[in-house]
């Protein structure tokens, strides 16, 4: 019998170039747009109506642009703290988590220990935040390092137990005696609360920072090159002579650490006080933005601002058009989804039967 | 001290059925070697659809029908969530994408799908609320008629709704599948060696995305009982991000159960009681402490897991693995 070629086939593709390879992302972005348009459309509005007016809601205006950048800065800070974790393919979905007990911590000295001066005060609360978040990705780290504790689900558990930790002071030891009886926390004293530059909290020059500090370290430092092994083939890491468990916790501690601080410059920068929102999904979402970058902190930067654009906007067209916040989301989901696809076609060739090159003898 | 053990325990099975279909939805998915963390999502997604399958056809029936409804609810819900396991399988499966990521991605694109149409739905309506009727939200929180009313036993038995005892059946015909049938042995092959599965001539992905989109179904069969069942609260209307980290809990209970369906039963029975302790266990300490409490709980699972490793206790080899039929 005759062996027929299946219909489609798939290679490697060797070297793709750079234009090409962007050009396949953008008509993955073009099209998860498109897919979305169709929900608006099912929903009776025109899709190109609401689009344009997520773009003018979220960098229109002056005061639309500085709520992007604010939404902008926990992503990237996030992300940036997951890319080595994920690098070392240490699955830290605890970010969310790291991000709350950081505030949490910060917001103790924003609320009880502003009798220091403001310098004093926003430093302390800075490094606060960064132990607070750096131990709760240790725990999980450690567990790993010598155990094997699944690390996905540990991470993940944390986030659940940081939000009923923050739940319980914000319903008792930290509510607000002069509330109205509903429970909050109050707002941050003046000098615990970021400075403004050009209109935006200080924190997107502090994420800014360690967006490149971490670019370096990740391709420049031992230790960056420590975690890129690890996470390739942790066996080579101890053939090698690598202390396999400290470099999982070190770095743990590090991812943690940034996710921590992004959670100060979110309670002391955005939202001057502390509640279940204050991480409110950054954490998962910046998981995305990682993964999207390649793990690269740079190309983060974009990305994070173009989930900060579609967040800024779904707020615009939900006063606007009626249209459920939640379309963010759901627009985020599509266009992840879309992304997450195409890199098939970046890195393989579709090959159709009888068309490209000539079929190869079995 | 005097605490109601029977309450607590039919409080327990109550709060526990949603776990058991989540933790059920994805043990089969596993069971293919794919890692779906998408489960939140796919409950989203079945609750909203159920919801809204329930919620037209009482605005367009005059004279609705329990049955009609229920099985409608269940339908949308089972469908949906399916759809939402397809998405993740064709990324997973044939275009190769990493199951963790893919797996959040769903799990986001879930989460704003149910918020997203329970409120747009809702905003078409003049209570702005997607709620059904009282013959829609009967069904899903009565008992079995007569048998209910015996003694003792009636109540303990027999008094929870339809789709505790569904949810049951599913766990009893998996166990079933996984040891006592050719095409379940097959799946145990494809998701522990998929290459030895597909030298055997078993079609590999033809099961990973059957047994992902079955599973994701059930998982969000668990999305509509938490939608429809009243007993935390309100039911039969859409809630803003009702499913409130259920789903993850599934995930992580899949691990207590070690891919069981029978322990499967057990977790999420103990996970449930866990849930509802603050109403029956007086402690004296604050509401928000008895919440983190199954998380606590699932983190010592974890650990426990991890400690003693028994052989039969370990996940499906080539879990969280695309399988690339080249690279063979």
């Amino acid at each position: 019998m005759e062996h027929k070629q299946p219909l489609f086939r798939i290679a490697k593709r060797g070297d793709i170039s750079k234009g090409r390879a962007l050009m396949i992302r953008a008509a993955a972005i073009l099209l998860a747009l498109c897919t979305g348009g169709l929900i608006v459309m099912a929903l009776g509005h025109n899709p190109m109506a609401v689009y344009a007016d997520m773009a003018r809601g979220a960098l229109g205006t002056h005061t639309g642009l500085r709520e992007t950048v604010k939404l902008t800065v926990p992503l990237l800070g996030a992300a940036v703290a997951i890319a080595p974790a994920f690098k070392m393919k240490f699955w830290n979905i605890g970010a969310e988590g790291q991000i709350l007990v950081g505030a949490i911590a910060a917001t103790y000295f924003g609320l009880y220990q502003v009798h220091l001066p403001q310098t004093a005060l926003l430093v302390a609360m800075f490094l606060a935040a960064a132990v607070a978040g750096g131990v709760w990705g240790l725990i999980p780290a450690a567990f790993k390092a010598k155990w094997g504790t699944n690390e996905t689900l540990f991470t993940l558990m944390l986030n659940y137990i940081a939000l009923g930790m923050e739940q319980y002071l914000q319903n008792g030891p930290w509510k607000d005696p002069k509330g109205t009886g509903f429970p909050i926390i109050a707002m941050f004293a003046k000098n615990a609360r970021l400075p403004k530059v050009l209109g935006v909290h200080v924190g997107w020059i502090i994420v800014l920072v360690f967006m490149v500090a971490m670019f370096v370290y990740l391709r420049y430092s031992k230790q960056g090159y420590e975690i890129a092994v690890v996470g390739e083939s942790e066996r080579t890491a101890r053939y090698a002579g690598m202390n396999v468990p400290h470099i999982i916790m070190r770095t743990m501690f590090l991812s943690g650490a940034i996710s921590g601080i992004t959670g100060f410059l979110v309670a002391a920068g955005a939202d001057y006080t502390l509640n279940a929102n204050t991480a409110g999904g950054t954490g998962f979402t910046a998981i995305t933005v990682a993964w999207l970058a390649g793990l690269n902190p740079i190309i983060m930067l974009f990305i994070a601002f173009f989930l900060a654009i579609l967040e800024k906007g779904s707020n615009t067209i939900q006063t606007s058009f009626k249209i459920p916040a939640s379309a963010a989301e759901v627009l985020t989901g599509i266009i992840l989804f879309f992304m997450l696809g195409c890199e098939f076609f970046i890195r393989y060739r579709v090959i159709i039967r009888g068309k490209g090159e000539s079929g190869h003898e079995h | 001290m005097s605490i109601n053990f029977m309450g607590m325990l039919m409080a327990a099975v109550l709060a526990g059925a949603p776990l058991l279909f989540g933790v059920l939805g994805e043990i089969l998915t596993e069971k293919s070697g794919n890692l779906n963390l998408g489960v939140e999502g796919m409950m989203f997604m079945g609750g909203v659809a159920g919801l809204a399958g329930s919620f037209y056809y009482e605005q367009s029936a005059a004279d609705p029908s329990a049955v009609v409804s229920a099985l409608l609810a269940m339908g949308c819900a089972f469908l949906c969530a399916a759809f939402g396991a397809f998405i993740y399988s064709v990324l997973t499966i044939t275009l190769r994408a990493n199951q963790n990521v893919t797996g959040l991605a769903l799990t986001i694109f879930g989460t704003g799908f149910g918020n997203f149409f329970g409120e747009a739905i809702g905003n078409s309506t003049a209570s702005h609320y997607m709620a059904v009727g009282d013959v829609t939200k009967a069904v899903f929180n009565s008992g079995i008629p007569v048998l209910r009313d015996l003694p003792v036993v009636g109540q303990l038995l027999f008094s929870y709704n339809f789709m505790v005892y569904l949810a049951l059946a599913v766990a009893g015909v998996m166990a079933w599948f996984f040891s006592r049938t050719r095409a379940g042995l097959n799946l145990h092959a494809v998701g522990e060696s998929p290459a030895t599965a597909d030298a055997a001539g078993i079609n590999v992905t033809r099961y990973k995305y059957l047994s992902t989109c079955l599973g994701g179904g059930i998982c969000g069969l668990g999305g509509l009982y938490v939608v429809m069942n009243s007993a935390s609260g309100v039911g039969g209307v859409w809630v803003y991000n009702c499913m409130n980290g259920k789903g993850w809990i599934a995930v992580a209970l899949v691990i207590f159960a070690t891919w069981s369906p029978a322990r499967a039963l057990l977790g999420s029975l103990v996970f449930g009681a866990l849930s509802i302790m603050r109403f029956y266990v007086p402690l004296g300490i604050p509401a928000q402490i008895y919440d983190i409490f199954p998380y606590i709980a699932t983190v010592m699972v974890l650990i426990a897991v991890s400690l003693r490793k028994k052989r039969e206790n370990q996940p499906p080899e080539s879990l969280g693995l695309a399988y690339f039929r080249e690279e063979r």
